[in-house]
């Protein structure tokens, strides 16, 4: 790959640090002249492709494959099925580590889900091999499909999530609830959603003897390539993997799934270079998704307001083969003080591609819930939602009674509620009308979101002619890595960013860890500090060992790096550059590698967690349903902001997200057959640019000396929670109607007139 | 059967011989000239990412067959700026933060130039809003899409003034 | 997508002698064909590309006040000629409302007309679907069917017509002109659809080879610009199909409905002409209560085909308020949102 040709001096203004300044993106020029390369744009020579078959039952088994028909296609080049592919080094249902799980890689003809990769066919053009999958005209023995969050007998999962208890308490909440003047008991339905990042998911595999090359987005350079490793049984070094962007990922690209194992298989296969794009219908199966709940909040408050008592529980579903846990009811752990809170999960076991990491799992899907409960709960006790929040505060976190490593809440609801307007909301609803008719609501939630921190590795260098260098394989899916963590790296090593060569992105660069869980830029960004410092500090033993040096018996803690000197700490005057004492020491460069990493002691002694508040204004046809949102307002605390023109961009698309939660998204599985019938973007609803109204998004001022050295929380996910439940109490406050289930349709709010 | 058909393409005339009459001008673009920066996103006319001009107005590039397209003349996100000289919309783009995978951008950036020259939206933000709905962009940089098309059409209202003055 | 053979006639009689053969089918911009071709519900042997046809992309302005539209004029061009949106506004606005920009660059008058349903289990070709392949079944009988037919349905079918475009034209009497096999003929729009009844495979009145060669409105639907309106309810403010829409085109003199016009989208196999509704209107006052009155009429004989009943109740408040924007009169630009009901929700807010 030839180096990524970022911007340099963008035209963005500048002083002082990198951090904190509002830089243009710095792959911006690249994106906009269609120059950004991602993996399917990748043609090697002699390349060909592939093209899955997928099975159109849920649940039996392949009878037949007609290859012999694909195979009379011209241009058809071969056709990979259970019968003849090449061999794994591993079974892939075996379990290797808990990010591994179970694919489908024609290890045999059963069928455990709709849209499973059954066949893959490999041809000279794109058109031949697309039509050769469908000429293999499957037949199956189907067994009947296992649909729905009631389809069989629900069981407790050990663990939900990534390892959390899937049950939890604090206090005695049959007692709360005794105790309480008011109570709510209300079931809230969440569908099943679908990520569809605008760029499906594609690889280009390409086999030299026994090296690997691999284009492909992922979100996890390191952890696919480990799997990637067993799974064919080479060694990490024979394998490159390449994705300095990702058309989008929101989870689905984090782990290795199976359609990029197969595109490597045919290319094996084959003996040439393969290219194998997903279908836009084929992501509804095999590439995770966001799994379905049912969550019943029971709440008691006192005739103050004040909550007694909640109760959270959470029925979902994950595959008939794996196990993940969309842990919902876990949302309710850290927001509103209750004396009393239990949260649980159960779940049943349903013919579909197994669940995954989807944009703030758990924390999107509960938070929408329980946003909707206090608010109802609110309602009950007759007063101001805002107020209620307010009363129920926590000052500790509820379920763990740890103090918060920081928390600007309070700021959040004030500032957020200010430039909403809020306090001229009425207290009941239906009563606030535009002047064409249509009613107005005004809603509101609570955003959180886990700070985070996973590990990672950075290398950093300091050239004789006075440039740096940072490495770190770091993802961009949109992010703005490419920007945000080169301004770390510029402040990390002293220097201008124009003058760090930042590179990410590979999988020959040390591990950055996995860019999700809203950790990477908190998780990255402490490690390339961490390698600046060090860096520094060798330049710095240089310099003050150094007679010749005007900076000689300073002592390492006595300098400090500054545009490309190190300067005396207690005396601006006397000061020497890089080039200066690499040149002197006759050296070429001096490195250093720096690592973030969570810390024990910490997360121990803190709860940590990003904050916010969203208000929204929709309105709703009072006769015909149809529900806009017009207007939002999100207030966010997340420590450290890197780059505040990133960051607001992550904010809005997260407040997007939480409006398509609450209006637009669903993915609508047949009853019988266990297919999804809207597999596509036509009828799969996002929302589209008509739908999003003016956003505002402000940055609350926090500091955070706890959650890592650089006091960074992460922006990526906690714009959805809140947000999804602002709407969601704004249609209630417009027209009275509360509806449970998401997302919110035209015909439950034609009840009323 | 192989079929001649002839394509401007940027500018610059193309000659070629299609071994296969299905394929669409987004595969031709992509898969056949090497032009990568119209994307298909969805392949069903849903999403907008393949969004070129062809004769001067936006399509969708996945729904159009190439065979009959023959004399055509197409621009791709390839051939919008000049140089190093970026087309103002995709400067605007960049200074409005109108895109964060970019995926989805060189759609979006074709689709608002195209819009611009039908000439219905104007400096509406409600009805270029409307105007771009066929450009689907999941990172959600619909605000910044806006303000940048804002920004372009405002330049390119100056522009005209200047001209007519 | 199955191989076929590209043909490219160079006048329309060439045209319709490479159509009538077993497995062709005419292709003009391809934004339905192509999908459904991807989709594999569509497996044509021969395509024939009409779009190279001269003489069928003009919009002409007739003796006798008729207005003609060329098959091939874009739906874009149809609904930005500005003569066009005075005369039809409702059309225009239809238009409009329908797809994206880019469909609506490409997407041809005569393919608008020709777009086959949004029914999942048609697209799914896993499902039993009697349009697909007659006599197979209907999975969405039984299936996810709240956004289907409520309307003309039968127990073979239950899709639904999509076309936005299709619903004001059917309400303006609009005229098919078909080229066929044995020459020149024309039929109502209203005849072109068909209901599915035991045979939802024939979808059209057309024969092999035919092709829709121009849709002409008579003088009489200039009668009604000034108090014309589309209105369309979506699950998406934007590129969303109808859940339920209308068109209501009203000619009023001295205080009174002189004509009526009324028809409905997304309830039935076909764009559903509310002529009952229309007959209650003539002569009287534009009042909430008649509008009222033929909103009931207009659904008279529905009923719901699965998980629809709200469609019922909803297509009559459309068509009340469909009536009701009518009456108050034709906006003089095409609002910013096409048929939205949020077309002016820019005002202030007030308890």
């Amino acid at each position: 790959m030839p180096e990524l040709n970022l911007t340099s001096a963008p035209a963005h203004l500048r002083h002082g640090s990198s951090i904190g300044q509002p830089l243009t993106r710095r792959d911006g020029v690249l994106k906009v002249k269609g120059e950004a390369t991602y993996a399917a744009d990748n043609h090697p020579p002699g390349m060909l492709f592939a093209v899955i078959a997928v099975a159109s039952i849920a649940h039996g088994r392949v009878t037949s494959l007609d290859v012999a028909a694909a195979k009379r296609h011209p241009g058809v080049v071969d056709v990979m099925t259970p019968d003849h592919k090449p061999q794994l080094a591993i079974d892939p249902e075996i379990k290797t580590n808990p990010f591994v799980f179970r694919m489908e890689v024609l290890q045999g003809n059963e069928v455990r889900y709709a849209n499973q990769p059954i066949a893959v066919v490999i041809a000279e053009t794109l058109e031949a091999a697309t039509e050769g999958a469908v000429l293999l005209a499957p037949r199956y023995e189907t067994l009947p499909a296992l649909v729905g969050l009631d389809a069989g007998k629900s069981y407790v999962p050990p663990v939900v999530g990534v390892g959390n208890p899937s049950e939890n308490h604090h206090g005695d909440v049959a007692a709360g609830l005794a105790s309480a003047d008011k109570q709510i008991d209300a079931t809230y339905e969440t569908p099943a959603q679908y990520h569809n990042a605008m760029e499906p998911h594609a690889i280009v595999a390409h086999w030299n003897d026994d090296h690997l090359q691999i284009d492909m987005p992922t979100q996890g350079l390191m952890l696919s390539l480990a799997r990637v490793a067993e799974l064919f049984g080479i060694a990490h070094d024979k394998i490159h993997i390449r994705s300095p962007f990702l058309g989008g990922g929101f989870g689905s690209k984090g782990l290795m799934a199976g359609p990029p194992v197969l595109g490597i298989m045919a290319a094996k296969l084959v003996g040439r270079p393969v290219k194998l794009v997903l279908r836009r219908e084929q992501m509804y199966g095999p590439v995770g998704h966001r799994a379905p709940t049912r969550q019943r909040l029971r709440i008691g408050a006192d005739a103050e307001g004040r909550l007694t008592a909640l109760d959270h529980h959470a029925r979902t579903v994950s595959s008939t083969f794996d196990d993940f846990y969309e842990p919902a009811a876990d949302a309710s752990h850290t927001l509103y003080a209750a004396p009393a809170i239990r949260t649980s999960h159960d779940a049943v076991r349903v013919n579909t591609g197994t669940p995954l990491f989807m944009r703030a799992p758990g924390e999107a899907t509960g938070s929408i819930a329980l946003e909707s409960a206090i608010d109802e709960m609110a309602w009950a006790c007759g007063m101001d939602p805002l107020a209620f929040r307010l009363k129920n505060y926590a000052e500790v976190e509820p379920i763990t009674g740890k103090p918060f490593s920081s928390k600007a809440l309070r700021a959040c609801y004030d500032q957020g509620a200010a430039r909403f307007g809020w306090a001229k909301r009425s207290l009941r609803p239906r009563q606030m009308r535009d002047d064409a008719g249509l009613l107005v609501g005004w809603g509101m939630g609570t955003a959180t979101f886990p700070a985070l921190m996973f590990q990672a590795e950075a290398r950093a260098a300091i050239r004789r002619d006075g440039t740096g260098a940072m490495e770190i394989g770091a993802h961009d899916m949109g992010q703005g890595a490419w920007t945000a963590l080169a301004q770390i790296a510029a402040d990390a090593v002293g220097l201008d960013i124009d003058s760090v060569n930042f590179k990410a992105g590979t999988s020959d660069l040390p591990d950055a860890g996995i860019a999700g869980g809203s950790a990477h830029t908190a998780t990255a960004g402490a490690a390339i500090h961490s390698a600046g410092a060090a860096v520094i500090a060798k330049l710095a033993d240089l310099a003050t060992n150094d007679e010749r040096s005007p900076l000689f018996g300073a002592g390492n803690t006595g300098v400090i790096a500054r545009d490309g000197r190190l300067i005396r700490r207690d005396d601006d005057s006397r000061s020497e550059s890089y080039s200066e004492i690499l040149a002197r020491a006759g050296v070429a460069e001096v490195e250093a590698r720096g690592t973030g990493a969570p810390n024990p002691a910490a997360m121990e002694e803190y709860a940590m967690h990003a904050h916010g508040a969203v208000f929204a204004e929709v309105k709703v046809d009072p006769e015909l349903g149809q529900i806009r949102v017009t207007r939002m307002v999100g207030a966010f605390a997340a420590g450290r902001i890197v780059n505040p023109h990133l960051v607001k961009s992550q904010l809005f698309g997260g407040m997007i997200w939480g409006m398509s939660f609450a209006l637009h998204e669903e993915a609508i599985t047949d009853r019988r057959s266990g297919r999804i019938m809207n597999a596509n973007l036509g009828e799969y609803h996002i929302p589209v640019n008509a739908d999003v109204p003016p956003l505002d998004v402000i940055t609350v001022e926090e500091h955070d000396p706890h959650v890592n050295a650089l006091g960074i929380k992460g922006v990526g996910e906690i714009g959805i929670t809140g947000s999804a439940g602002a709407v969601a109490n704004a249609v209630w406050h417009a027209t009275g109607v509360r509806v449970r289930r998401f997302p919110i349709r035209i015909e439950e709010l034609l009840t009323q007139r | 059967m192989n079929h001649s058909i002839s394509l401007t393409v940027n500018g610059a005339r193309r000659d070629f011989v299609l071994d296969d009459p299905r394929v669409t001008l987004l595969d031709l673009l992509r898969e056949r000239l090497h032009l990568t920066g119209t994307k298909k996103g969805c392949d069903r006319g849903q999403c907008g990412a393949c969004t070129i001009l062809v004769d001067g107005k936006r399509i969708n590039s996945c729904l159009a067959l190439a065979i009959s397209h023959d004399g055509a003349d197409i621009l791709t996100i390839e051939g919008v700026a000049r140089g190093d000289q970026l087309h103002p919309v995709q400067a605007a783009f960049i200074a409005h933060d109108g895109f964060q995978c970019g995926f989805c951008t060189p759609g979006q950036i074709m689709s608002a130039i195209g819009m611009m020259r039908e000439a219905q939206a104007g400096n509406d933000p409600e009805r270029i809003r409307e105007c771009m709905s066929g450009n689907l962009c999941r990172c959600g940089a619909y605000a910044g899409i806006v303000d940048a098309v804002l920004e372009a059409q405002a330049g390119a209202d100056e522009t005209n003034q200047r001209r007519s003055a | 997508m199955k191989q076929f053979a590209y043909v490219r006639p160079a006048t329309v009689t060439e045209a319709v002698a490479a159509a009538a053969q077993p497995g062709a089918v005419y292709l003009a911009a391809g934004t339905n064909l192509l999908d459904l071709m991807k989709g594999n519900i569509s497996r044509p042997d021969r395509l024939v590309d009409v779009t190279h046809l001269d003489g069928l992309d003009r919009i002409e302005r007739l003796a006798d006040g008729s207005l003609r539209v060329g098959a091939l004029v874009s739906n874009a061009d149809l609904a930005y000629d500005a003569e066009f949106a005075k005369a039809y506004p409702a059309v225009a606005e239809a238009l409009l409302s329908g797809a994206s920009a880019q469909l609506r660059n490409a997407a041809t008058v005569g393919g608008n007309l020709l777009q086959r349903t949004r029914c999942a289990y048609f697209y799914d070709t896993a499902s039993r679907c009697n349009k697909r392949e007659s006599g197979s079944g209907c999975d969405a009988r039984d299936g996810e069917n709240r956004t289907h037919a409520v309307l003309g349905w039968s127990d073979r079918c239950i899709a639904t017509h999509p076309s936005d475009f299709c619903v004001p034209l059917v309400a303006l009497d609009a005229i098919v002109e078909i080229e066929g096999k044995n020459g020149r003929r024309e039929i109502a729009l209203d005849e072109l659809h068909r209901l599915p009844g035991n045979a939802p495979e024939r979808e059209s009145a057309l024969e092999p080879g035919d092709l829709i060669v121009a849709v002409r409105l008579p003088p009489a639907a200039r009668g009604f610009a000034a108090h014309a309106r589309y209105l369309k309810v979506r699950e998406r403010t934007s590129y969303a199909f109808a859940i339920v829409s209308a068109a209501a085109a009203l000619r009023i003199e001295n205080g009174k409905i002189a004509d009526a016009r009324l028809a409905l989208g997304g309830v039935a196999a076909k764009p559903w002409r509310a002529r009952a509704a229309e007959d209650v209107l003539k002569g009287v006052a534009p009042t909430a209560d008649a509008f009222q009155e033929a909103a009931w009429r207009a659904l008279t004989d529905a009923k719901p085909s699965g998980d629809n009943a709200y469609k019922i109740e909803l297509a009559r408040r459309i068509v009340m308020r469909a009536l009701t924007l009518a009456a108050a009169g034709t906006p003089a630009r095409i609002p910013a949102l096409p048929a939205s009901p949020f077309a002016s929700t820019s005002g202030a807010i007030h308890a």
